[in-house]
């Protein structure tokens, strides 16, 4: 009793001051990607051990857990990103809508164009202007029409909270940017080629605090549209931002649930210690 | 004991300090010093022959005064250009495949044949283009001596190629694939494009290295006295041009022949600072990294 009274103290610090500005949802929806005892390995080492995990739509779902406890590789396994890494495996199934991804006829390269992703450090193409940035994904996949690409960038732009900032500046070097004002550019060039889930590998871990609330209030607006992925070693930020939280330790999901729930009543030993900065 | 010794120390280490500033510096003069002499007397020399004719007529034969070298100048560039062709796209292709792909054993070997390539004496290229292109052809031509241009320019533009874009950071690689970006577009239209002006600057330093060969023409493309424009002819070049002026006897051949020999260097020079030029980091505002 009197560990869980702390617990809600923690969660209460983390997660009430922000519950009015952004609610989550805990209500369940239909699965669109799921992971089926995932196992991924970097040469020897063993990263992933045996995650099933189901990432509902239209839902933020967050992946917490310390330094060095395969949080990231599990995300990269989601879009077949995994495999890019000299020397790294997977095993298991991952399934998107139901189709598994990782299936002898997929081509990742349209698992990719469904399942985008926003990576820890901003990292626009520094050959490129903003506008060119946003454009890439259709231009380098044949899209040479001039109205679309006007129409999609700015649409992009808009819905990453950028436009009004750019529009003027839109032949400028995507690197002129700030640094939170890049990480929205990449998140804007993720959004151009319409994926349906996106996965972000620590967007906010490079920026400021203000920034990173602008990523945060971004990604539950994207929600409406989109299957969010969020991986963050900054248990604040899950419980501020997602609605079901995963709790990995040593490759292992630990624990998965709505995030209240897991940030309020955990049912794991760990978990507890974990979002009560015992560790890690 | 120790706060007397203290200021003995301290003198001993700012005498060792100032003698091994002195001696760096000496060391520095005694290199620059052939360097600028080379340099001054060339200009010197130079300077004197060099007209308005050198750049626009055919040489003169033994005994007439005047004349230039028109033929060479467009002959050597002639010349670079179909090392070029050669140089350029098997080393840019062959460096990126070496990058990309080349963590295996063939990217081993295809690795130390492009160095020993790189410090093979340029005559010996030579050597090989004459049984290999001029034998066949029973003549010397163009061809022969752009390809053997062209392979000593091969190896240069590959390292170079695969070092620039071992440069290029793995998440750009990833941004564009997570795009959905093929893997050959990605490599393409945003690692190359990355690299490409590190690689321009690489091929600036490459063209000025062929450009100075002489060797390698001496029986492939070997000489003309004339205008010529078909490649599978004898050609003239500025550097093996210079070279027979150079050991003839005649005094006007040999003004000439520093005429060539300051035209030549610089032309290398102006590469070499074009290459810097292009290859100075741009202001790249904040935050790149």
């Amino acid at each position: 009793m009197e560990v869980s009274s702390s617990v809600s103290r923690v969660w209460a610090r983390a997660f009430f001051e922000t519950a009015e500005r952004i609610v989550p949802i805990a209500s369940a929806t239909a699965e669109r990607i799921q992971a089926v005892r995932v196992n991924a390995y970097y040469s020897r080492t063993h990263a992933v051990r045996g995650v099933s995990l189901g990432i509902q739509t239209n839902r933020i779902t967050a992946i917490i857990g310390p330094s060095g406890c395969g949080k990231s590789t599990f995300l990269r396994c989601l879009n077949r990103m995994h495999e890019l890494v000299p020397g790294a495996r997977m095993e298991g199934e991952v399934l998107l809508d139901g189709e598994d991804i990782y299936a002898r006829d997929i081509d990742p390269v349209m698992v990719r164009r469904r399942v985008g992703m926003v990576f820890q450090r901003a990292n626009p193409f520094p050959t490129m202007s903003i506008y060119d940035n946003v454009a890439a994904g259709l231009r380098l996949n044949g899209v040479r029409d001039r109205r679309i690409l006007d129409e999609v960038v700015e649409h992009s732009l808009r819905q990453a909270a950028l436009w009004d900032e750019v529009k003027d500046i839109l032949g400028r070097p995507g690197a002129s940017l700030s640094g939170g004002q890049q990480q929205r550019l990449c998140i804007a060039r993720a959004l151009a080629v319409k994926p349906e889930v996106v996965l972000m590998d620590e967007p906010a871990s490079a920026l400021d605090p203000a920034s990173t609330l602008k990523i945060e209030e971004l990604a539950k607006t994207l929600r409406e549209n989109l299957t969010i992925v969020l991986v963050t070693h900054n248990m604040q930020q899950a419980a501020r931002a997602s609605d079901f939280t995963a709790f990995m330790l040593n490759g292992e999901l630990v624990e998965f649930g709505p995030t209240a729930e897991v940030f309020t009543r955990p049912r794991d030993q760990r978990t507890e210690d974990y979002i009560t900065g015992r560790f890690g | 004991m120790s706060a007397i010794a203290l200021p003995r120390t301290a003198a001993r280490r700012r005498t060792a300090d100032r003698v091994m500033t002195v001696l760096t510096a000496a060391s520095v003069l005694i290199a620059l010093a052939p360097l600028a002499s080379v340099l001054t007397y060339v200009v010197i020399q130079g300077a004197s022959a060099l007209n308005w004719d050198f750049f626009t007529q055919l040489p003169k034969p033994v005994g007439e005064t005047g004349g230039g070298m028109a033929n060479a100048i467009s002959g050597s560039l002639t010349l670079i250009l179909l090392a070029s062709c050669i140089g350029l796209p098997v080393g840019i292709l062959g460096g990126l495949y070496l990058a990309e792909l080349g963590n295996g054993s063939l990217g081993w070997w295809i690795r130390f044949t492009a160095d020993v390539l790189n410090g093979v004496p340029s005559i010996v290229v030579g050597v090989f283009v004459y049984t290999l292109i001029v034998v066949p052809m029973k003549r010397f031509s163009a061809i022969a001596g752009g390809v053997a241009l062209g392979i000593m320019m091969t190896p240069l533009v590959m390292r170079t190629t695969e070092e620039l874009v071992r440069l290029v950071p793995t998440s750009l690689r990833e941004a564009s694939l997570a795009l959905g970006i093929p893997w050959w577009i990605t490599t393409i239209r945003v690692v190359l494009r990355t690299a490409t002006v590190g690689i321009l600057t690489g091929v600036m330093l490459a063209v000025a290295r062929i450009g100075g060969e002489t060797a390698p023409l001496l029986f492939t493309a070997f000489n003309n006295q004339f205008w010529q424009t078909r490649l599978d002819q004898p050609i003239a070049s500025l550097t093996v041009q210079l070279y027979n002026y150079a050991i003839a006897p005649y005094d006007d051949w040999h003004r000439q022949a520093w005429a060539a020999a300051l035209v030549l260097m610089s032309i290398t020079l102006l590469l070499n600072i074009a290459a810097r030029l292009i290859g100075r980091p741009r202001s790249t505002a904040r935050g790149t990294r």
